[in-house]
């Protein structure tokens, strides 16, 4: 808790300056806020009764009065806006030091958290933290400045009864911390009950089409209206609790208000010598103050709660921050360009330690050849594609790329030698040229054409409302299709030495694919290339042919050779073409 | 706004009750400073220690009835929102279940989603709020001018002006914040799109070296996103200090005229003291309301993106008919007929679909193929009645599509989306969606037709094995093949298989076809594929090509005739051949 506070504090440090004007504000504020009822007091002194209003004092306290609330009211206007600068500021750095730091993570820790629970830390957690620091820390600053404030006018009026008061306000405090007790559980479960209405939710309207077509919607419904009982009747029992809160410490405050008033007033006819006696004036002041005292805590109870809430979420940004970044490499060699001649050597690899996936692997591929890799949906073929750019790091065994280890160049500038189009297709929200572009920024509108052309996929393009100039995003409505042309078209674009294809074609109809055929051979000219297919005619003119079987390769050689070994190449190349 | 209103109707009692029990305990607030003005006024002038210990009573027993009016309006109002929200959230549910695809495309199912979950929970908490904080500040106002008019109306009138300054300053922040906050929400949403597209495109991202520019970038919008929160901080930075200053220089004068009245007899010094009280609870509650009041106005913007869409109607309009193939004896009839049917999406520029005919009879099978985008999938909808044809007629089983009921339709046609989307739940539950009551011997069967029942059977638990979201533990073909079956499970008369079989292997991709022949001769069957192999076989084909129909006809017409067709054949042949001269 400690290191969290004091975590949240070292970012602030740039805007030091407007924390401590923040605290130098709220100071003089608050002050100048408590001297108002002292104020008050003085001025309803001055007006005994009938005949009996000195208006020369009255006058002069008015004005007084005037001055101190207009100042109090300009130092808590100030207040406001420089804690806003302190915790938007704030925000803005940790939001981008988290995405700055997601960049830098290995790709496991990105695969292996649920992809929701990382934007939840980057918007929400982070929104709630800056709602902390903005209302928590500005209202306890204000609490705790208002009590000892208070405390302090309290005892220069009447040192016994501000005893009192201050006997009586851990009341308020016990109550409210049952309270929360009581809320935590009903919350817990309110958010349980929430997030399972959110997946339910999500899962039928995400694919409200098939709920349609299975004329499902009655079952849907009914389901629904269970889960939407639950999530209501878990709110109101949460809503209601945390709501007594409010009333039940207002009650507390408004026994010292008695208690205070009772002792007050019959310290005022003499009939407890021992307390002394109070002017009227006096006594409406120590009132106020009373009021004043005891308001900060409710609010402090609250705060709390809500500080709480903003350091668990502060501490689930810390989490990523503090996770361990791919190793700093700056200091390897950079690889400007390669001939592309790579080999495998004894290489090992799991993703988790007690499920062995990759034992023994090595291949050697010569500049410019074509390799394809063929196997079942789950024996280490993509695998391979995340060893070879280094997404994962092998645990043994070797790669080497021109006889030289990648491990010696920097990661970016050895998968720069890469081209790369997969499966899943990636296509970020922004025009359709800037998405091709993403390989090559400084690319000319001419050049971005070029690319799009020999994928055929300038036509579709044009059609689009406003060409190369519309905005697409991931659900756009350009089919799978058509975003594997603009991903390979990147590739085009760039044009780098080695390229990587996993079933990059697969969502394109036979024919486009035919005709693109001829653009990706060109490309692959001279170009040392990886072809992960399931077609195995992509796969036939490849120069040298893996077949992959749980992690190892079982089969190798090129087609001709494979057939003849009549092995689970064979195999699988006549069911394809069987019927 | 209004359809919302409807949902309050039937929580009129805590609506009115609970303002009202709020607006009793704000009165007993402003009581107990008026018994404390007596408590000054003749307890202590009068040195009457038996009055001012009856008075204290009173107090108490004022306070103690405030917080059970309190309690009491706490609960109603949870009561009243949560109700409210459940039967807005059901209503909701129901609406979008009857729209058609036409208007989920216009909405996107996405913001569907966030106002089920997000926008209706703003707007239940908005009502809770509402009736628990709303109602106090306007009462105490309204409270304090009463009984201060009843002493005093000159003091009275101070009051009043106080009131309307404070009103005045809460529109003004209002109407220049809402709509600047809803920006910053649009930029925040922007931020979070652009985090997931970072996370989902990792791999893209570093394999072009490019993280430095997308923190960049992402650093920008988070920087914009700052500014323009600066600039709403502005605004509303405002709002508390100048009701302070307002509401407090109200005292003053308070003050000033009080001593006057004071000094001519008109007004005793208790009850200075008393209007001195009601101005700061006046101010307590003004400031409460401007806290809430970013709450508030959330829930209004939510409840009118909630509103848009209940008010959204279906442009569908259901049939009356239901299914019945008992009258469907005539071999002459057809089961499915297009005639001159063209289709064009909303707000498209171009038909999806243009001038398609084609006739197919009870138990034969049609086969689609066409490039990517050639409207394969859009005339797979028209056939389930996702969308209504612009131009032309859909004759089912001898009638227009639109004089069936929807449901009997849908129960009627087995689906089998591109896409394998299976739902949580074990995958028994999800092969029962077509059928509640699908026993296990059928189960069985429709798994082994869909060539499934092997892998299924493997599985530790069988087909109770629970499927994570979507089927994410399954492997693609696995998951094809259990959508296959599901559709199956229905035992539909029309069967569409949307290329549905495309992680299928060539060889189970026969068997499943063939297995499909021979179980369900009568089944009407609609094969989308990109392989002509896969569509040698059937009764028809339709060729397709930028929405239009360019051949039709059986394999060996079509390879005589169509160019298109024999393009594509010709480029899987390719490969036939190559793979049978070996």
């Amino acid at each position: 808790m400690k290191n969290i506070i004091f975590r949240i504090l070292t970012y602030c440090k740039p805007y030091q300056k407007y924390l401590i004007l923040t605290i130098l504000c709220t100071l003089a504020g608050v002050s100048l806020s408590l001297v108002v009822p002292v104020l008050i007091g003085t001025a309803v002194d001055d007006t005994i009764g009938v005949q009996n209003v000195n208006f020369t004092g009255l006058g002069r306290t008015a004005i007084l009065l005037a001055g101190t609330i207009l100042l109090s009211a300009i130092f808590q206007w100030l207040e406001a806006l420089f804690i806003n600068r302190l915790a938007f500021g704030t925000v803005k750095d940790l939001r981008s030091e988290l995405m700055a730091k997601l960049e830098e993570m290995p790709i496991s820790y990105i695969d292996s958290n649920p992809r929701g629970d990382l934007i939840a830390r980057v918007i929400p957690d982070i929104e709630i933290l800056s709602d902390g620091l903005l209302q928590g820390f500005a209202q306890l600053f204000t609490g705790i400045v208002t009590i000892l404030g208070t405390l302090i006018l309290m005892l220069t009026v009447n040192i016994k009864i501000t005893v009192l008061v201050v006997i009586m306000t851990p009341l308020s405090l016990i109550v409210a911390g049952k309270i929360a007790k009581l809320c935590h559980s009903s919350f817990q479960r309110q958010s349980a009950s929430r997030g399972e209405m959110g997946a339910l939710t999500e899962e039928f309207v995400g694919n409200q089409k098939l709920v349609k077509a299975f004329a499902y919607e009655q079952r849907a419904e009914e389901r629904f209206a269970v889960m939407n009982q639950e999530l209501s009747e878990a709110g109101l029992k949460a809503t209601f609790f945390a709501s007594v809160s409010n009333p039940a410490t207002r009650f507390v405050n408004n026994l010292i208000y008695v208690a205070v008033g009772t002792v007050g007033a019959l310290g005022a006819v003499g009939a407890f010598p021992w307390i002394g006696v109070m002017s009227v004036g006096k006594l409406t002041s120590f009132l106020a103050f009373a009021n004043q005292y005891t308001k900060p805590f409710n609010e402090i109870s609250g705060v709390v709660a809500e500080l709480q809430n903003a350091f668990s979420c502060a501490q689930r940004v810390f989490e990523v921050l503090d996770a361990d970044s791919e190793p700093d490499d700056s200091d390897h060699e950079v690889l400007e360009t390669c001939k592309g001649e790579l080999e495998i050597r004894n290489i090992k690899f799991s993703y988790t330690p007690d499920k062995p996936l990759i034992r023994d692997f090595s291949m050697h591929a010569s500049a410019g050849q074509k390799i394809a890799i063929v196997g079942k949906t789950g024996c280490g073929k993509s695998t391979i594609i995340n060893l070879l750019l280094r997404f994962y790091e092998i645990q043994d065994g070797e790669i080497l790329l021109d006889h030289v280890s990648t491990k010696q160049y920097t990661r970016d500038s050895l998968r720069q030698q890469f081209g790369m189009v997969l499966q899943e297709t990636w296509i970020f929200t922004g025009t359709v040229a800037e998405n091709i572009a993403y390989s090559k920024p400084d690319a000319t509108r001419e050049e971005i054409e070029q690319a799009a052309k020999a994928v055929h996929a300038h036509g579709f393009i044009k059609r689009l409302p406003e060409g190369y100039d519309t905005v697409i995003s991931d659900n756009s409505g350009l089919s799978q299709g058509q975003k594997q042309l603009l991903c390979i078209a990147r590739i085009m674009l760039r044009k780098p030495p080695m390229l990587i294809l996993d079933e990059a074609t697969s969502s394109i109809d036979l024919r486009t694919e035919h005709r693109i055929q001829r653009a990706f051979e060109k490309l692959m000219q001279g170009r040392t290339s990886f072809i992960i297919a399931h077609r195995l005619s992509t796969i036939r003119n490849a120069d040298w042919i893996l077949v992959m079987q749980d992690g190892n390769i079982t089969e190798q050689g090129n087609h001709d050779m494979l057939i003849a070994q009549n092995g689970y190449y064979a195999e699988l190349y006549q069911s394809q073409f069987a019927g | 706004m209004q359809k919302l209103l409807k949902f309050l109707k039937p929580y009129k009692l805590e609506l009115i009750l609970g303002p009202t029990l709020k607006l009793l305990e704000a009165i007993f607030e402003l009581l107990v400073p008026k018994v404390m003005a007596n408590i000054i006024d003749y307890g202590i002038a009068r040195q009457d220690t038996g009055y001012i210990a009856r008075m204290c009573g009173l107090i108490i027993i004022l306070v103690i009835c405030g917080m059970c009016f309190a309690l009491t309006c706490q609960y109603l109002a949870a009561r009243c929102a949560f109700r409210y929200g459940a039967d807005l959230r059901s209503a909701l549910y129901q609406h979008i279940n009857k729209l058609s695809c036409t208007e989920l495309d216009r909405l996107g199912t996405s913001t569907l989603i966030n106002r089920i979950t997000n926008d209706v929970t703003a707007s239940q908490t908005g009502v809770n709020m509402f009736i628990r904080l709303a109602s106090r500040a306007p009462f105490l106002i309204i409270g304090a001018i009463v009984m201060v008019f009843l002493k005093d109306p000159q003091i009275a009138l101070i009051f009043v002006i106080v009131a309307l300054l404070v009103g005045l300053l809460l529109y003004f922040v209002m109407q220049k914040t809402i709509p600047l906050y809803s920006e910053n929400q649009k930029k925040l949403d922007q931020i979070a799109r652009h985090t997931g597209e970072n996370l989902d495109g990792v791999r893209v991202i570093r394999a072009f070296s490019r993280q430095k520019q997308e923190v960049r970038k992402f650093s920008d919008e988070c920087a914009d996103l700052e500014q323009s929160m600066l600039a709403v901080g502005k605004i509303s930075a405002i709002l508390n200090p100048v009701t302070f200053a307002i509401i407090n220089l109200g005292i003053v004068a308070v003050l000033w005229f009080g001593g006057i009245h004071v000094n001519a007899g008109a007004l005793s010094q208790g009850d200075l003291t008393a209007f001195t009280n009601y101005m700061t609870q006046i101010l307590l509650a003004m400031i409460a309301l401007a806290n809430l009041i970013v709450v508030l106005t959330k829930a209004q913007a939510s409840s009118l993106r909630v509103a848009e869409v209940l008010e959204t109607e279906s442009t569908m309009q259901d049939g009356s008919e239901e299914i019945n193939l008992n009258n469907f004896n005539n071999p002459e009839e057809f089961a499915i007929a297009f005639q001159q049917v063209s289709f064009q999406y909303e707000n498209a520029g171009a038909c999806a679909l243009t001038e398609i005919n084609f006739e197919l009879r009870r138990g034969q099978t049609l086969g689609i193929i066409g490039g990517t985008g050639a409207g394969k999938s859009t005339l797979a909808g028209l056939i389930c009645r996702n969308y209504d044809a612009t131009v032309g007629e859909i004759r089912i089983f001898g009638k227009n599509i639109r004089d069936y009921q929807l449901n009997s339709l849908h129960h009627a046609i087995g689906y089998v989306p591109q896409k394998a989307v299976l739902f949580t739940g074990s995958i028994a539950e999800n092969l029962k969606w077509a059928d509640a009551d699908l026993t296990e011997s059928s189960m069985q069967k429709v798994l082994e037709i869909a060539q499934a029942s092997e892998f299924v059977n493997a599985l530790p638990q069988g087909a109770a094995t629970h499927l994570v979201q979507g089927g994410r533990n399954l492997s693609g073909g696995q998951k094809q093949r259990l959508t296959i079956a599901r559709a199956l499970a229905g035992n539909p008369e029309i069967l569409i298989l949307d290329d549905s079989m495309s992680a299928l292997d060539y060889a189970t991709d026969a068997r499943l076809r063939t297995a499909l022949r021979e179980e369900y001769p009568d089944m009407t069957k609609i094969m989308i594929s990109q392989r002509a192999t896969s569509l040698m076989h059937a009764d028809l084909i339709l060729v397709l090509e930028d929405g239009h129909c360019v051949g039709m006809g059986t394999h060996e017409a079509l390879l005589a005739s169509c160019e298109v067709y024999q393009e594509i054949y010709r480029s899987q042949m390719q490969e036939n051949k190559k793979g049978a001269e070996i």
